[in-house]
């Protein structure tokens, strides 16, 4: 399968990866590690006349300590984020997750910003950071902003950003709670998650349970009100809204989405 | 678009669509058929090639992404002197393929695990190969390939290719 006809640019800097987006205005999409994107245009469900690629922006690529938080360049690319040492010690969810992507080599090519940006509620790091509570900072015509995690997803593969718009970094606050879990299902290692949980002290989310990526508030709810992890995880399925596929039943879903929550939650109790 | 890229330590220049994926740069362009395409959707593994020494599915990756970048190809595993690379010679002597469709993109696989970690458990390896199907073997002779291909890189003076010894003699 071969992608329809597009024109290929190459961005040497930031500035000029946005410059070349709001040239190309709504025809353009943005190129980093393409693991994503690649796929869908082979299919032809995307179909960009101009496709500007990101993926040699050196200067979008790091993980740094600062202070309170860990900044994450948006091309830092999953495996980098798996053998992160600085991730190991601070964010060691981020770091398992990242090592749960695909296959080592989609992980090769596979970078954190394309991930997020792509807005799947099935693939593993928008659950992530959303357990997370990182902050978005990107970059557009008009200068940078910032967008909290829980402001980003609004709907199917639908995302806060504006047209042209280039996600530039992560942050990610040092959790004051340390437990954490990630906890994936799958029939094969290379699937998305037929269900996954996250779960950072308190925060929990869930991946593919609905259209788009989304905290489990029944959960996190009575975790605050004092209940015990099995109590909390019998209403990880409230609010949800999963599709039923050929890998799954909603109803299936909904028991996995409950047996793993209450894995994730023993297991971060466990880490405390 | 025009692209250069050195395959197997070969300068490939050429014009290109801006389109071709870099499995059909290497197979049509560049003439080396041991990278097949299996599934064309980054499942299978089988179009496995090293970009700068690490592996990745060439189904995947726009030639213009490999521009002005190093791809290692099965062809480009021998030495000089036409030894084969220690991961061929394990595959051979421990029975590490069937039918041989998946093996160039699995031996590149392994050849990228190894470089990684370069001592793996068998679980290790396992997991390491996640990325490459196999229909034939049930994976239990390449998982012996790829220790016994470890043992051999980690003996003093068995880098491979050049100089290495002969292939192991009985399966582990």
């Amino acid at each position: 399968m071969i992608p329809a006809p597009f024109t290929y640019q190459r961005a040497r800097t930031a500035e000029e990866a946005v410059d070349l987006a709001a040239e190309a205005g709504d025809d353009g999409k943005f190129l980093a590690g393409g693991h994503s994107l690649l796929p869908l245009m082979k299919l032809r469900f995307a179909v960009p006349e101009v496709l500007i690629d990101i993926g040699r922006l050196t200067e979008l690529s790091y993980i740094r300590d600062e202070d309170g938080h860990i900044a994450i360049g948006a091309l830092t690319r999953h495996h980098d984020l798996e053998h992160s040492g600085l991730l190991a010690a601070e964010l060691p969810l981020l770091a398992r997750a990242a090592g749960a992507v695909g296959d080592p080599q989609v992980r090769h090519r596979g970078t954190i910003g394309g991930s997020l940006v792509h807005g799947d509620a099935a693939s593993d790091l928008p659950a992530v950071g959303l357990a997370l509570d990182a902050t978005l900072v990107v970059r557009g015509p008009s200068g940078s902003r910032e967008i909290a995690m829980t402001d980003f997803f609004l709907g199917l593969f639908e995302t806060a950003l504006e047209p042209g718009e280039l996600l530039t970094e992560i942050r990610v606050p040092k959790p004051g709670e340390r437990g954490w879990s990630f906890q994936k299902f799958t029939k094969r290692a290379i699937d998305w998650a037929i269900v996954g949980v996250a779960v950072q002290g308190g925060r929990v989310a869930l991946v593919n349970m609905g259209p788009v990526p989304a905290r489990a508030g029944g959960v996190e709810r009575a975790l605050a009100a004092g209940a015990g992890p099995a109590e909390a995880a019998a209403r990880a399925a409230e609010g949800t809204s999963p599709a039923s596929d050929i890998n799954a039943s909603a109803a299936y879903r909904e028991h996995l989405a409950r047996v793993l929550t209450a894995r994730a939650l023993a297991e971060a109790a466990s880490r405390n | 678009m025009k692209v250069a890229i050195s395959v197997n330590g070969t300068q490939v220049e050429a014009e290109v669509e801006d389109r071709l994926l870099l499995a059909h740069f290497v197979r049509e362009v560049a003439g080396l058929t041991a990278t097949n395409i299996g599934c064309d959707t980054t499942s299978c593994g089988a179009c496995t090639v090293l970009l700068d020494g690490e592996s990745v599915k060439s189904c995947t990756v726009l030639a213009a992404q490999a521009d002005g970048r190093e791809v290692t190809t099965c062809e480009g595993l021998a030495g000089s002197d036409g030894q084969w690379h220690a991961v061929q010679r394990a595959f051979r002597a421990e029975h590490g393929l069937q039918c041989g469709f998946c093996t160039p993109g699995m031996v590149m696989a392994a050849v990228s695990l190894l470089a990684e970690n370069p001592d793996p458990t068998e679980a290790q390896v396992r997991t390491g190969l996640e990325g490459n199907l196999c229909r034939c073997t049930g994976y239990h002779n390449i998982v012996r390939s790829v220790l016994a291909a470890a043992r051999d890189l980690q003996q003093p003076g068995g880098r491979a290719p050049a100089g290495a010894a002969e292939p192991a003699g009985e399966p582990a």
